[in-house]
């Protein structure tokens, strides 16, 4: 085995490990910080891989963003997990169904992918010679060149759903104190002050 | 003795070597950062500074360190103790990870990877989870509330940060930083960095990197006059002095990237004079001078303000900035100022 093997059974198996633990562990809290670690156990499996400009993405956008609101959102809810967790055994054929549902799913996804007639030739038709290009241009040239179209289309969906969540959390609320930055800076002593000469003893 | 470094064992002991050397650099210059801040913050406020141990009291922070080291660790009695520790070795690893991808001269550099600037990102942006998970470890309030404003101060200005790096990343067509520098070197010396074609954006991203490191004016995460110190307020001893350490490792950080993105790095001023490392270490001291005079003179924000400035104004001049820079490079206007990749950078 060469080293890259041995550092390729290393992310797997941390990630491995840290998967499982989101799942098992009691705190919430702990599972988010789990998950992160399966996070970058996975981008190293991409650096290996070759693909380092989706290894860095994976870590800005998922681990940087993504999992930040996760932890800040597990950190603020007020829920008793360990009540929750009491009816596990009543939801766990239903978990365990949709779990069959989903593996059978994506081997048949996978299956296809590395079996069928032509699979192979297709993918390459698309793929940049990758001995010729970086993986950031390669990726650039698919996502901006040849599917601009839906690339374009599924940043509208996105759109379309952060303006969604927006608006149903928009309220307007009367009783808050709010500054108009603008007019605060337009305003000046003449405007803002009046002074008077108070007399002592008599206040005004 | 050339055939052991071409080994695995010897390519090993190589990178463990230069990785001590950019360790063992990075720390003692933050030895002599932090008398320099304190040195010209008390010279701003007509005081004398740290002047006792050492010369001129240049050891003074060989002192704190070693006081801090030497102390009790106090561990709050509700804290969730291996996320407790966990942050401040989080946040002091993650400031010396990127360092693994600046160069110093051309071709001084430990990871010459292609994403460079995507590397610095990432790891910056990973920072934010010390500061997090401290103040949740601590379970008690002041450090609570200040993780809470950190995260959502760093996310905002990342965003923005970003943005101004794309623009750099389009003039250059390269995410490596010799390559960002070597496009900046031209027969006009310091006329051609990128701070002339970036100019409005030099000012946002000292204004963002000074907002991303938590330091003042934004440095509301631990704003002493609310919330004591914020998410360290349970930390003493080593842990704290991990946070310190990691903190001005940041800042130092930015001033490397400051002087690598805008200010062409190793390149000399002038076309008369030799470039090399030297410039680089001068340009990275200019940049943490102004850090330090920032942190004298200009008053702290509010955090409302500090929300809106990240949101409503540099978010859409950043933007509006990359859209402006695509067409100016695509176009090659004023042969080429702002696409270097067409002219050979």
């Amino acid at each position: 085995m060469s080293v890259a093997d041995y550092v390729f059974y290393a992310f797997a198996t941390v990630m491995v490990v840290a998967g499982l633990f989101v799942t098992v562990s009691r705190n919430p809290v702990h599972s988010v910080l789990w998950l992160i670690l399966a996070f970058l156990s996975a981008s190293g499996l991409f650096v290996l891989l070759g693909a380092e400009f989706v290894a860095m993405l994976l870590i800005v956008v998922y681990v940087g963003a993504v999992a930040v609101l996760f932890l800040f959102v597990v950190m603020m809810l007020d829920i008793d997990f360990a009540e929750l967790r009491g009816e596990m055994a009543k939801y766990m054929p239903l978990g365990l169904l949709i779990g069959v549902v989903i593996l059978m799913q994506i081997a048949l996804g996978i299956g296809v992918w590395v079996q069928a007639d032509g699979a192979m030739d297709m993918r390459q038709a698309v793929a940049p010679d990758m001995a010729q290009v970086e993986n950031a241009k390669a990726l650039g040239l698919l996502i901006y060149d040849r599917y601009g179209f839906l690339f374009q289309l599924s940043g509208l969906i996105l759109l379309v759903a952060m303006i969604g969540a927006i608006l149903l959390t928009l309220r307007h609320r009367k009783d808050v104190k709010r500054q108009n930055v603008l007019q605060q800076m337009w305003r000046n002593p003449a405007v803002a002050m009046e002074l008077k000469d108070v007399k002592p003893g008599q206040g005004l | 003795m050339t055939d052991f470094f071409s080994t695995t064992l010897g390519i090993s002991v190589l990178v463990a070597a230069q990785s001590l050397l950019i360790i063992g650099f990075v720390m003692i210059s933050m030895l002599f950062l932090v008398y320099g801040d304190r040195k010209i913050w008390a010279a701003v406020q007509m005081r004398r500074g740290p002047n006792v141990v050492g010369p001129w009291g240049l050891l003074q922070t060989v002192a704190d360190a070693l006081k801090y080291v030497l102390k009790e660790i106090v561990i709050p009695a509700g804290a969730d103790r291996p996320v407790y520790f966990l942050a401040p070795m989080l946040s002091f690893v993650l400031a010396m990870m990127a360092w693994a991808v600046i160069p110093f001269d051309h071709g001084w550099v430990l990871a010459n990877i292609n994403v460079a600037i995507l590397f610095v990102f990432a790891m910056s942006s990973l920072e934010v989870y010390g500061v997090i998970m401290g103040g949740w470890a601590s379970n008690s309030k002041y450090p609570f509330l200040g993780s809470l404003r950190s995260a959502a101060q760093m996310i905002s200005y990342e965003v923005s940060l970003g943005l101004i790096i794309i623009g750099i990343i389009i003039s250059t067509g390269s995410m490596n930083f010799g390559a960002i520098v070597e496009a900046q070197k031209g027969d006009w010396g310091l006329l051609n960095w990128y701070w002339l074609p970036h100019l409005p954006m030099v000012a946002l991203f000292f204004i963002s990197a000074l907002a991303e490191t938590n330091r003042p004016p934004f440095d509301l995460p631990e704003a002493e006059s609310e919330l004591v110190a914020g998410f360290m307020v349970e930390y003493s001893s080593t842990p704290f002095l991990l946070f310190m350490a990691g903190e001005y490792i940041a800042i130092y950080l930015m001033c490397a990237l400051m002087s690598l993105l805008f200010f062409g790095g190793w390149l000399s001023p002038f076309p008369f004079l030799p470039d090399g490392w030297w410039w680089m270490i001068i340009k990275m001291a200019f940049f943490f001078f102004l850090f330090a005079m920032v942190k004298a003179i200009v008053p702290r924000y509010r955090y409302d303000q500090l929300m809106r400035i990240g949101w409503k104004v540099f978010l859409p001049l950043s933007l509006g900035w990359v859209v402006i820079v695509s067409f100016l490079a695509k176009f090659e206007l004023l042969g080429g100022f702002w696409a270097r990749w067409a002219i050979g950078g």
